[in-house]
């Protein structure tokens, strides 16, 4: 599997202006789009019950082609283009789950998630609870999230920790098109509600061999991308390619965590891995602030503070809006992790 | 019918501004209008005893019983005559005042009852405020207390039923005149036309929403008039005239079915009781009215006098009911205060599906 780590230049914005040739299929290399699309048309095939919805994902394939080609081969009845509103798009994906069906929503970009934030918390997210386990809802929202596309401040910001927050969601960001495969048929294959960040400054420039085959990546386990000693770097999403980036870098021996699924999150293997390298950081795009990073390291500390040679550093973006112009100097880069590495091994 | 075919060969805008009704609050019947003995004594029943419940319930809560209470008393004729309508397999999606609809469709009382006392027999475990019931085995969903946000849910019910091909029920979704004014109100009946789904939208327009009068909450001419822009066939009616509200609602209802359209109903009604047990109506609304719609509009004193009329039942027969269900409640809150609450171990269950 080979990630692409030279990802400022994609303007992957200019899809939406320009609609890009669907490749076709000479798997198997295969990007994350095309990876989450094979996704897609293997579970639709295999199970009636899974409904695709939202804005212009049906004959348009969706603004950056995820639902490519699921219209034509599995009809209208299955693959929704809906009214302009992703409140009416996730509470109605939320009745078709009670009825027994499996819709499988997309918000366009996780910046527009906000009108469904009331259906996601106060509905999505506790329906099971609130009927003693009655009424399941197993909704699965698909959307793009990340800087990195000229997408200034609204086709940019990482809301993760917002989900996390809510008790009754799961929370997935794939980081490569293998995990995106694997990842997202898991999460069409399970019981509860799920918010599947795709990063999407990634979604063309990172690609993997993709297996055809039906196959599922675990959720709640996160992977060691690159084995270190030193310093124990965690991260997700489109910063795993930073991180690498970085790790290359240097000569301090980064073991670089690829969470892959943030709620639940892999602490056993964040700690193994702390155990060994006595030292962490955390790198994430979304602000410092309440960010993931803190309950990353809380958790760490409050099992492995013996552990530890250095305070845990985090490389975040920072807490203002995601700007448009400077979104370069926002976004963490290899620069700014390795200052970071730097500081906790002169600690 | 005379009176109903007369209503429904109007306008579309005169239909949703004008008031069908069948029985007069003088107590004058429509002529024509074809009365079944059974059925009006049936819904008598789920109105006395809907009435019997709530007066009960609220004076719990008085005694520091029960936490919360939020009556529909003054509005029994639209939710029993609206719940007369459904069948067997319909989806029940209400808001806060519709309880008596499930209950009046099979929920048993234990169910509601135990949920209120949120004690270990409750269903949901004791995890919500009084009067959020939830009755799977009688397709009635348990709500969230957030207004409004149940419509685009009757809307994804209704789609799933019709893609499934279940084309024999429906699904109805109430509101209160309040949720009008939500996003989830204008969302739902948008994706409920354009998706064309077997959804039945109620609103139970009951002049306030808490303390917020009509006249500040649209200045529409009335609720019903909204559905017309989306193309909805939108109906309003007389809440408190229960023949009106079933013979209505009936007609919808079997329309949905077999054109697999939504139809939007207005039902125009009075909250004659508080907001809920937490409120204090005297301090924003003058009581004089409440009184006249007491007085003069009570939907069961309008049917009980129509009953004795026809002597269809005596007032002997109207205390045996008053006592069967006084009897019957009393009994079910004895069990479910006994109850013990739900063990600790429950906090943290359904929050995901458990490990197998």
């Amino acid at each position: 599997m080979v990630i692409a780590t030279k990802t400022n230049e994609i303007a992957a914005w200019s899809l939406i202006v320009s609609p890009w040739k669907d490749e076709k299929a000479t798997m198997p290399t295969m990007n994350i789009i095309q990876a989450v699309n094979d996704a897609l048309h293997l579970e639709m095939k295999r199970n009636d019950k899974i409904i695709v919805l939202g804005e212009d994902v049906g004959k348009f394939g969706g603004v950056f082609r995820a639902t490519s080609g699921l219209s034509e081969t599995f009809g209208d009845d299955r693959v929704i283009d809906t009214p302009l509103s992703e409140e009416g798009i996730i509470g109605t994906a939320i009745g078709m789950a009670l009825y027994g069906l499996r819709p499988v929503p997309e918000i366009q970009f996780s910046d527009f998630i906000f009108p469904a934030f009331d259906q996601i918390v106060n509905e999505l997210a506790k329906f099971r609870y609130r009927s003693g386990g009655q009424y399941p809802c197993p909704v699965v929202i698909r959307t793009p999230y990340g800087g990195g596309i000229r997408g200034g401040h609204y086709h940019s910001q990482s809301p993760e920790a917002l989900f996390i927050h809510t008790p009754g969601l799961k929370v997935i960001t794939p980081s490569n098109p293998v995990d995106a495969k694997g990842l997202l048929l898991s999460a069409m294959r399970q019981n509860d509600p799920v918010i599947f960040l795709e990063p999407k400054r990634i979604y063309r420039a990172s690609k993997g061999d993709v297996s055809k085959e039906d196959y599922t990546t675990p959720i709640g386990k996160a992977a060691i991308v690159q084995e270190g000693t030193d310093c124990t770097l965690i991260t997700y999403g489109a910063m795993v390619s930073v991180a690498l980036e970085a790790a290359q870098q240097t000569d301090v021996s980064i073991e670089v965590i690829d969470l892959r699924t943030l709620l639940p999150f892999d602490i056993e293997t964040v700690i193994a891995s702390v155990t060994k390298t006595n030292r962490a950081m955390v790198l994430h795009e979304a602000p410092k602030t309440c960010g993931f990073g803190a309950e990353l390291i809380a958790s760490i500390q409050e099992r492995a503070l013996d552990q530890l040679h250095a305070p845990i550093l985090r490389v975040c973006g920072f807490d203002t809006p995601f700007p448009y112009t400077l979104e370069f100097e926002y976004l963490p880069n290899a620069d700014r992790v390795l200052s970071c590495v730097h500081e906790i091994m002169e600690w | 019918m005379y009176a109903l075919d007369q209503y429904l060969a109007c306008d579309a805008k005169v239909k949703a501004t004008s008031l069908f009704s069948l029985l007069s609050e003088d107590g004058i019947l429509q002529e024509g209008f074809d009365l079944d003995q059974e059925s009006l004594l049936r819904m008598y029943r789920g109105m006395r005893r809907l009435r019997i419940l709530d007066e009960r319930m609220l004076i719990l809560q008085r005694q520091g019983r029960i936490g919360f209470y939020g009556e529909a008393r003054g509005q029994e004729a639209a939710v029993i005559g609206t719940a007369s309508a459904l069948c067997e397999k319909d989806w029940i999606v209400p808001a806060l005042r519709e309880a008596g609809v499930g209950l009046y469709c099979g929920m048993p009382l234990s169910i509601y009852i135990n949920q209120i006392f949120g004690n270990a027999a409750d269903v949901s475990k004791g995890r919500q405020m009084p009067c959020h019931p939830c009755d799977k085995d009688h397709n009635y969903v348990v709500m969230s207390s957030c207004v409004a946000n149940q419509l685009p849910h009757a809307v994804g019910i209704a789609w799933a039923m019709k893609h499934n091909k279940d084309t024999d029920r429906l699904c109805v979704s109430y509101m209160g005149d309040g949720g009008t004014s939500e996003g989830s109100f204008h969302i739902g009946l948008n994706f409920a036309q354009t998706m064309s789904v077997p959804v039945l939208f109620i609103c139970q327009n009951n002049g306030w929403a808490i303390s917020t009068p009509t006249n500040k909450q649209t200045i529409s001419e009335t609720y019903a008039i909204k559905g017309l822009a989306y193309d909805m066939e939108s109906l309003r009616v007389d809440g408190n005239d229960l023949l009106a509200v079933s013979t209505l609602t009936k007609y919808a209802a079997e329309k949905i079915r077999k054109d697999q359209k939504p139809i939007f109903i207005e039902a125009v009604t009075y909250r004659v009781s508080a907001h809920s047990s937490s409120d204090d109506p005297s301090r924003y609304r003058d009581e004089s009215v409440t009184k006249e719609w007491i007085e003069k509009r009570d939907p069961i004193d309008r049917i009980r006098k129509l009953l004795f009329e026809k002597k269809w039942m005596t007032e002997d027969e109207d205390q045996k009911i008053t006592h069967h269900f006084e009897s019957e409640i009393n009994q079910e809150i004895k069990k479910a205060e006994a109850i013990e609450l739900p063990d600790k171990k429950t906090l943290t269950q359904d929050v995901f599906e458990e490990e197998q």
